[in-house]
């Protein structure tokens, strides 16, 4: 007997950003939609966040960077996802990002960018109809 | 899905997924599971336990760092309420651990109540295993105390650990039914703070009331101040005091045959109530009408099904 699936997100920051209340923010509004959210925050080395996303069994990864080295960063982490197996966990993004480097992004394998001032119930719209639990 | 030999060898990928798996309750996992069993029973479990907000987590990642030192694997299964009214859950534990996110004989999984009352469930069992066949040495259960929540990690735990901090009404939370009985060593965390040696002069009066037999085990009280790293030391001797003393008197086979026969009783429960809702319909609402119309009783109508259930 198989129940309904529930869907597993990451939510971290890698780098140096010095506060995490969007991201908080970004959580909760998963949860009071039905997922299952792991937090964990601030000064994630990508190697923390795919060793989390791995552990957890994560179905969605969401990264969250302020300070401008999200280029680096987020191709990081899905670089490393691949590299341990983790083909098929997406992988989004948010924060402070230009526009002109969201293309750049989504060839490296970010799925989808949330910029500032999305709203939350888009985010959430977008996950239910991208995000399968795998398997 | 065959995970189970790459789980034996202790990858982690493979048993993050049957984890999943199990706690969706998909059938190829459950299965999976029945291999996984033949191959624990080795890792010690500790359960950690306490109100929100008294340092289960900090805690738990001094005492991770400690283990480590010692050169012994760990697991932790951390456990958070699932929200009654929208299904999700914020499981926060892990950010006090994270240093340990990159050690790869830490594996620390997260688990979402999921409606489970009492802070414990299959999955939570379920987990431990899997964590077991990995060749955990040491598997922390951390979960909220509840009240009830206590007394269930204790069934499931070799050790039972419960955290108070000063200046929370302890007294009261500590004369409620079980606590008392199920813990094997209190932790005073926070101890920094007023009213430390008050409360464990409270307890200490406590467990002075309880009659204890000269063979038994006197819990342990250990005053500590997590984010200080302060008593972490002294905590790790007495989880590993009680496990000698369990060891060479005999209780640690005691307990664990206790829980042996918890699990088969709740796999029992389980394989009934998946039976009724796969069972026939119209032989089962056959049995509700003979029951409205009072042509028998539930206790009757039950035995019918149980014994129709062998037939499978």
């Amino acid at each position: 007997m198989s129940l309904e699936r529930k869907l597993r997100v990451l939510i971290a920051k890698p780098g140096l950003d010095g506060h995490d209340r969007g991201a908080k923010i970004v959580a909760r509004k998963y949860r009071d939609a039905g997922f299952e959210v792991i937090y964990i925050g601030l000064h994630q080395t990508p190697e923390q966040i795919v060793n989390a996303a791995i552990q957890e069994d994560v179905d969605l990864v969401g990264l969250s960077c302020l300070s401008g080295a999200h280029m680096y960063l987020f191709t990081e982490v899905v670089k490393q996802l691949r590299e341990k197996g983790a083909i098929d966990i997406t992988v989004i993004g948010g924060g402070i990002i230009p526009r002109e480097d969201i293309p750049r992004l989504k060839e490296v394998g970010i799925k989808e960018v949330f910029l500032p001032g999305t709203p939350l119930e888009e985010i959430i719209k977008w996950t239910k109809e991208n995000v399968k639990p795998l398997r | 899905m065959n995970l189970v030999n790459k789980i034996l060898k202790g990858d982690v990928l493979a048993a993050a997924r049957l984890i999943r798996g199990i706690e969706d309750e998909v059938s190829d996992a459950v299965e999976e599971l029945e291999s996984v069993y033949l191959h624990t029973g080795r890792a010690y479990i500790v359960g950690v336990t306490g109100a929100p907000g008294v340092g289960k987590s900090t805690l738990l990642g001094s005492l991770i760092n400690i283990f480590r030192k010692k050169n012994m694997t760990v697991g932790v299964v951390a456990l958070d309420p699932t929200s009654p009214f929208t299904g999700g859950a914020i499981l926060g534990d892990r950010v006090r651990m994270q240093s340990y996110g990159v050690d790869k004989d830490v594996f620390i999984r997260s688990l979402a109540a999921r409606g489970w009352k009492g802070g414990l469930s299959k999955a939570t069992v379920n987990t431990i295993h899997v964590m077991d066949a990995m060749g955990k040495d040491i598997i922390f259960v951390e979960a909220v105390g509840s009240g009830q929540g206590e007394v269930d990690i204790a069934r499931v735990a070799d050790t039972s650990i419960i955290i108070l901090i000063p200046g929370m009404g302890d007294e009261i939370q500590m004369m409620k039914a079980g606590i008392l009985e199920v813990a094997d060593i209190f932790v005073i965390n926070k101890a920094d703070r007023e009213g430390a040696d008050n409360l464990r002069t409270g307890l200490e009066v406590m467990l002075e009331m309880k009659t204890h037999l000269p063979d038994e085990w006197k819990p342990g009280i250990i005053l500590t101040e997590a984010v200080s790293d302060i008593g972490t030391e002294q905590l790790v001797e007495e989880i590993l005091r009680h496990r000698e003393f369990l060891a060479s008197s005999g209780e640690l086979e005691k307990r664990r045959r206790e829980r042996a026969k918890l699990e088969l009783t709740m796999a029992v429960e389980s394989s009934l109530k998946n039976y009724i809702e796969r069972m026939d319909k119209d032989y089962l609402e056959k049995l509700v009408d003979d029951l409205v119309h009072r042509k028998t009783n539930p206790r009757s109508a039950a035995s019918k099904i149980i014994n129709s259930s062998g037939d499978r």
